[in-house]
């Protein structure tokens, strides 16, 4: 029998998108398969490593752990709204010039993490920045980079607004 | 010179489009694509008798179930031995799909294709496979008992039994050197399992195109090269008509090098069968139960010494567990036993190795690939030396290094790569000297009274390592330069992360003068280049590094040659600058890479700008000479291959400052410090970001990681929710300092670091923990509960 599916609203990186998806599809596979955003990634599928980090409503949430329903009538910005055109945000920029990552497979939860973290607290101590970046997992880099890449994305942000 | 860039902490190409989400990673691709899913054996043992699928059939989007009966010749034998040993006398390979028995929770028995992933799941729980359980082999000690069998035709679960000997200049060998050193010391140390874990898992996606009769893949692999070969004999493809490509990859860490995999060869054969697009992506669970791990081993060690520390003999015995089946060889034991030696002079060395198999999931390389438990022997040994006599573990560790003058050192054994083991190159007495300074080492004493005054219990580590790298038998490179002046590099070997569209552009721009952003790198893509051996074993930027310097030296002396002609000047007084070829110190006398392109090829169709302005130098080619003369070819393009002799051997020193509580027995790391030898560096912050990598999977694997099996062969942890990777509350920051010595046997000098950072971590916390505590610390991983246990047996 086939599965019965909802048409829902979701304003994406701006833009108004319909989609029918059945009740139990993920937010990130509405996302990656239904949208053709494949840059929000799948690390477990149960809510530990936070490669599938989003924002919904502009906080950050595990797509994995949302079904695409229950995001009805939201606003989500993945990885691809980040950067304003083709200029990268300064989060985006503070991770290259860090080299806050490498096989870049972890990268766009923590840039949508990190991006909500300095909108709460522009200048966070370290001690904040670890706190705000450990829900997210990161097999290659060992976060030194990353942490400078927080810093560094908090000054660009200053030194531009 | 503006073009010199190799050195330079040159930021990474592939970063803007893995910053914006345009990376393609391999579940990014063929968005139509069928979806395969698998069911997996739950049971460690087990024969089967009957599989049901008749449920499964009623579900929406179903295209196709498969099992073993359903495999065509080739598909239906077991798959390749890929590294064959003489040692390996029972080596055993399963089946793509199990054939009427399964020997670990997570062997693939179905495969079922359906229109999306969750349909192809939900046919999967309609399948009953009816077992017959058989009680299973856990364990290494209970596999090395042999009351119980893996593979009915292998007794005692014994696969390989490897013995080497390096007597001492005199001909004793160790054990007799042993028996009559002035002390002996003798004990046990065990290291447990854990796993690459990368965070994309592996993943194949196929496409037949029935027109062609072709075949594309795409995996998530550490060698697309070897894949194809795999895919084309494993489907009977003529080679030219496959092609595989390694997209975007999200991490390997050793166990992507494993090939060709169960769903690598099922996934483009259900492809070609149903002449339709399939796709499979594993998912966590299935990357746990399903692919491969690593490490566990217990060592029996007998060491000899005299009244300085110094080694007399030393005898090793190894039990190592390598899982339900040996597809990639005893590569990981013959690590161990071969690197164990690290910068010392052992006197006599003996090593003996049984590598088992146990009902768990099979063991391949993992980053550092058996490095790492051959260092933890080896520096615990250096720590008991230290301790039964009294001495300072540094000071024991420089009384056995090898001297800088003695190299190239022989150490009298057979390396990975059936080669001697002779390291190349080193300066261990610096490199302890700067480690020192580095942490601190002289100070410490005063500072850990100072701590024990306030009530804090600190300790100090260190732990020396020597890495082979760079292990052949080859790798290639092409470059070409285009009309328009842009230099087009390809390697077969792939990439995971590691930054080689950045190196190997910053190599190929300093060798041939121009400038980096004219340069563009492919590797990993069959199509661009179909020979190579794959990334592991630390060996891109040495094999494919040097590959693409001696392309590019053969394409600059092309270009030379040709400019010289147009420039009637002599070519041994021409260089390249900024893309141009000039007289040197003559700038005014000039031509353009581009128009030298041009000019390589007799054809020239007036295309673009620059082949129009390249007719002012026409007409110079003799009437009596062929157009491409004898020897030449057209197009300013090369291609040539590093084969080394034998590998080169990196190596480094890491030393840590740790605190134990007294009360909850928990384990802070408050400092981390690393000297790193690699040779030449091509990108130091490239190998920084490979150090800072390697020592957070080194803290999982000293503190936190562990494959938790039950007696029945259930691995217990099988999510991120239970095996503890490391976030970056748990990773200390890394204090690191470079030493160079170039290798003398590449034209870059350089070395491999990508394992470098992971491997002497579990030796440097334990000798750290030892010193914080004074109870002897023999196994790895250590959580705080069993220091707590250790504390309380110890009192
Ligand atoms: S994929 Fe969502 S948390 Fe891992
Ligand atoms: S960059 Fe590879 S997992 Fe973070």
């Amino acid at each position: 029998m086939p599965e019965r599916v909802h048409e829902i609203t979701l304003t994406v990186n701006g833009t108004v998108r319909r989609v029918a998806v059945p009740g139990r599809r993920l937010l990130s596979d509405c996302l990656r398969h239904d949208l053709g955003l494949t840059g929000t990634h799948v690390g477990c599928e149960h809510g530990v490593c936070g490669c599938c980090t989003v924002l919904l409503d502009g906080e950050p949430v595990r797509s994995c752990l949302t079904f695409a329903v229950t995001a009805d009538g939201h606003e989500i910005t993945t990885v691809e709204g980040l950067a304003d055109g083709e200029r990268m945000s300064p989060v985006q920029r503070a991770f290259a010039e860090c080299h806050g990552l490498q096989c870049g497979f972890c990268t766009p939860g923590f840039l949508c993490t990190v991006t909500a973290l300095l909108r709460e607290n522009p200048a966070p101590t370290d001690e904040e920045v670890l706190e705000g970046i450990s829900g997210n997992l990161c097999r290659c880099t060992g976060y030194q980079n990353i942490i400078k890449a927080v810093h560094r994305a908090a000054e660009l942000t200053a030194e531009e607004s | 010179m503006t073009t010199k860039l190799f050195g330079e902490p040159v930021q990474r190409r592939e970063d803007p489009r893995l910053l914006t989400g345009r990376g393609r990673y391999l579940d990014d691709l063929g968005p139509d694509a069928l979806a395969a899913a698998f069911v997996r054996s739950p049971h460690a043992h087990a024969l089967i008798r009957d599989i049901d699928v008749s449920d499964a059939l009623d579900v929406d989007g179903l295209v196709a179930i498969y099992t073993w009966e359903d495999l065509p010749d080739r598909l239906a034998e077991p798959l390749p031995l890929l590294i064959p040993h003489p040692a390996l006398t029972h080596g055993r390979t399963a089946h793509p799909l199990a054939r009427e028995r399964v020997r670990h929770v997570g062997e693939p028995v179905v495969m079922v294709v359906a229109r999306d992933r969750y349909l192809a799941e939900d046919a999967c729980a309609l399948i009953r496979v009816d077992y017959e359980v058989l009680k299973p082999v856990v364990g290494v000690e209970e596999a090395a008992q042999g009351a119980r069998l893996v593979h009915d035709d292998v007794p005692g679960n014994v696969g390989a039994h490897l013995v080497q000997e390096a007597p001492a200049a005199d001909g004793r060998d160790a054990r007799e050197l042993i028996e009559d050193a002035p002390h002996t010391l003798a004990f046990r140390l065990d290291v447990e399992r854990s796993a690459s874990m990368p965070l994309e898992g592996r993943g194949v996606y196929a496409r037949w195109d029935a027109d062609d009769s072709s075949l594309r893949v795409y995996s998530s692999t550490q060698t697309s090269t070897s894949v194809r070969m795999a895919v084309a004999a494993k489907l009977g493809l003529p080679l030219p008509k496959v092609e595989v490509i390694a997209p975007d990859v999200g991490g390997g860490f050793g166990v992507k090098i494993v090939h060709p995999w169960p769903e690598e060869v099922l996934v483009p054969w259900a492809a070609m069968l149903l002449g339709r697009e399939v796709k499979w992506a594993e998912d966590r669970r299935e990357h746990f139960i399903s692919s491969a791990h690593e490490r566990a081993q217990v060592q029996f060690v007998r060491v000899g010494f005299d009244d300085d520390g110094r080694l007399l003999g030393l005898e090793v015995t190894i039990l190592h567990d390598h899982g339900a089946y040996t597809p990639y060889g005893i590569i990981v034991p013959i690590i161990t036993s071969t690197q164990l030696p690290g910068p010392y002079k052992l006197g006599a060395y003996r090593v003996e190795f049984s590598s088992v198999y146990t009902n768990t999931v099979q063991v391949t390389p993992y980053r550092g690939a058996g490095r790492p438990q051959a260092v933890f022997c080896m520096e615990r040994t250096m720590d008991r030396i230290a301790a039964h006599l009294g001495l300072d573990r540094t000071a024991v560790r420089a009384a056995n290094f090898i001297q800088p003058d003695e190299f190239p050192y022989d150490q009298g054994l057979t390396f990975q790569d059936g080669r001697p083991l002779i390291y190349d190159s080193g300066d261990y007495p610096e490199s302890l000297r700067m480690l020192k300074e580095l942490i601190g080492w002289d100070a410490f004493p005063a500072e850990k009274e100072r701590a024990a005054a306030e009530g804090r219990r600190i300790g100090i580590g260190v732990g020396c390592y020597v890495e082979g790298t760079g292990v052949g038998p080859y790798e290639g490179g092409h470059v070409q330069i285009t009309s328009d002046g842009r230099v087009h590099v390809s390697t077969g070997l792939t990439s995971q992360g590691q930054g080689h569209e950045t190196v190997f552009a910053q190599i190929a721009a300093t060798e041939l003068g121009v400038p980096l952003e004219r340069v563009s790198v492919v590797t990993g893509d069959t199509r661009r280049f179909g020979y190579a051996v794959g990334t592991f074993a630390s060996r891109a930027a040495v094999m494919s590094g040097n590959a693409i310097a001696l392309a590019c030296r053969k394409v600059r002396e092309k270009a030379l040659r040709i400019a010289a002609d147009a420039l009637e000047a002599d070519p041994r007084d021409l260089e390249i600058t900024d893309g141009m070829v000039h007289v040197a110190g003559s700038p005014g006398a000039a031509i353009p890479l581009a128009t030298v392109a041009v000019l390589s090829n007799p054809l020239r169709y007036a295309f673009d700008a620059e082949a129009a302005r390249a007719t002012q130098f026409a007409g110079a080619s003799s009437p009596d000479r062929p157009p491409v003369d004898e020897g030449e070819e057209p197009g300013l393009e090369g291609r040539d291959y590093y084969s080394p002799i034998r590998s080169t051997f990196a190596s480094g020193m890491h030393a840590a400052i740790v605190e134990t509580d007294p009360l909850t027995a928990e384990i802070r790391i408050l400092r981390y410090a690393v000297v790193h030898d690699c040779g030449n560096l091509v990108n130091p912050m490239i190998v920084e970001g490979q150090i800072h990598g390697g020592v957070a999977q080194g803290v999982g694997g000293a503190l936190y990681e562990r494959m938790v099996y039950d007696g029945h062969g259930q691995l217990l942890n099988a999510s991120f929710m239970d095996f503890l990777m490391p976030y970056a509350t748990e990773v200390p920051k890394v204090e690191t300092a470079h030493l160079q010595t170039p290798s003398p046997l590449n034209p870059l000098g350089i070395k491999g670091a990508g394992e470098a950072g992971v491997i002497p971590v579990s030796a440097v916390i334990a000798s750290a923990v030892e010193d914080a505590e004074g109870i002897p610390i023999t196994r790895m991983p250590l959580s705080p509960s069993e220091l707590f246990d250790l504390r309380r047996a110890a009192s």
